[in-house]
């Protein structure tokens, strides 16, 4: 089954994006394919390759950007949300990529499911 | 369908007004919610009236997070996420109530 | 046909105070250009979003209240407004900016076990 994720909080501040993790690991576990995950609102925060957490701490973006190498997903910030807090292409971590609200749609629409995660 | 809550049921109202408007389905309490699936909380009588209309179930690692793995309420079932993912799979669509 | 989903906006926080009411809007348009089922729901402080009478000009934010009032001209005719919420905030539907229909809570459940797609704000 195809599986469409929606972020809509950034990393460390509340669970959503820890959660739609190990969600999409466990997904991709049961052989299911992850279509697209799509980074809204203050999830675009999980793009910043800028971010450095403690050595003790999990580090998010690292975690999406390589489980998106591992498995090709298809890491999509909204354009709009990203560049009204200060994302770009110079400072996006790797495997995502910034693109419009259009991509939120499609993935609903080529997704067998939608899963949303935020606050 | 499958309805998502993460929110704490003594302090939002999103569990509240799922089981206002949901007559079957299922309910995942994750995250901050999964304190509505304990004993001895103001909400067991309410959960174990939404009970008879609708199955729910705790994601168990937010609940072990939180210390309270050892107070579920009887007849609410755990999953860990491979469970979560299935759920998703089994019902037609699913929504988050944030 | 098998391209076309139903896709349902479920509204349930008030406008101004956080930006999902703002940025809902901008989803149903662009999911109706893609040729979508759109409905919105408007459930708990949602219902807040459709009052009449909005001036935001005091808090320098843009007030996109009137662009319910143009959905109409997407196609996008299809908004629901659950009863017990609009009663519970002391609201009817003279007070709303546009035309609605008001369901009940057990139709508003049924209309959302129908979607293809529900997406929260």
């Amino acid at each position: 089954m195809k599986f469409g994720i929606v972020i809509n909080e950034g990393p460390y501040q509340h669970q959503a994006s820890d959660t739609a993790y190990l969600f999409c690991k466990a997904a991709l576990e049961k052989g299911h394919e992850i279509f697209r995950v799509f980074f809204y609102h203050d999830g675009v925060n999980n793009a910043s390759r800028l971010t450095e957490p403690p050595q003790d701490d999990r580090n998010i973006v690292a975690r999406w950007s390589k489980l998106a190498e591992e498995h090709k997903i298809d890491l999509v910030v909204c354009v709009a949300a990203a560049l009204r807090r200060g994302i770009k292409d110079e400072n996006l971590a790797p495997g995502f990529r910034i693109s419009g609200l259009g991509q939120l749609v499609e993935a609903g629409i080529q997704a067998d499911r939608m899963v949303t995660f935020g606050d | 369908m499958l309805h998502i809550i993460n929110k704490s049921p003594l302090s939002n109202g999103a569990l509240d007004s799922c089981l206002r408007v949901a007559e079957s389905g299922e309910i995942l309490l994750i995250e901050d919610a999964v304190y509505a699936a304990t004993k001895g909380s103001a909400l067991e009588g309410k959960m174990k009236e939404a009970m008879d209309k609708l199955k729910v179930l705790v994601l168990l690692p937010d609940l072990e997070a939180r210390g309270l793995a050892d107070r579920i309420i009887e007849g609410v079932a755990t999953v860990d996420y491979g469970g979560f993912v299935d759920l998703v799979a089994s019902n037609k669509n699913c929504q988050s109530w944030l | 046909m098998s391209d076309i989903k139903k896709f349902m906006f479920v509204n349930r926080k008030a406008p101004y105070g956080t930006i999902y009411a703002l940025e809902s809007l901008e989803v149903v348009l662009i999911t109706a250009a893609f040729d979508q089922e759109v409905s919105l729901a408007f459930m708990d402080d949602g219902v807040y979003q459709l009052k009449k009478g909005q001036q935001t000009k005091g808090i320098e934010t843009k007030n996109f209240s009137p662009t319910y009032r143009a959905l109409e001209g997407y196609d996008i005719e299809k908004l629901y407004v659950e009863k017990e919420s609009m009663e519970a905030r002391g609201l009817s539907e003279g007070d709303l900016l546009v035309d609605v229909t008001v369901l009940g809570k057990k139709e508003i459940g049924e209309l959302m076990d129908q979607q293809d797609v529900v997406l929260s704000f």
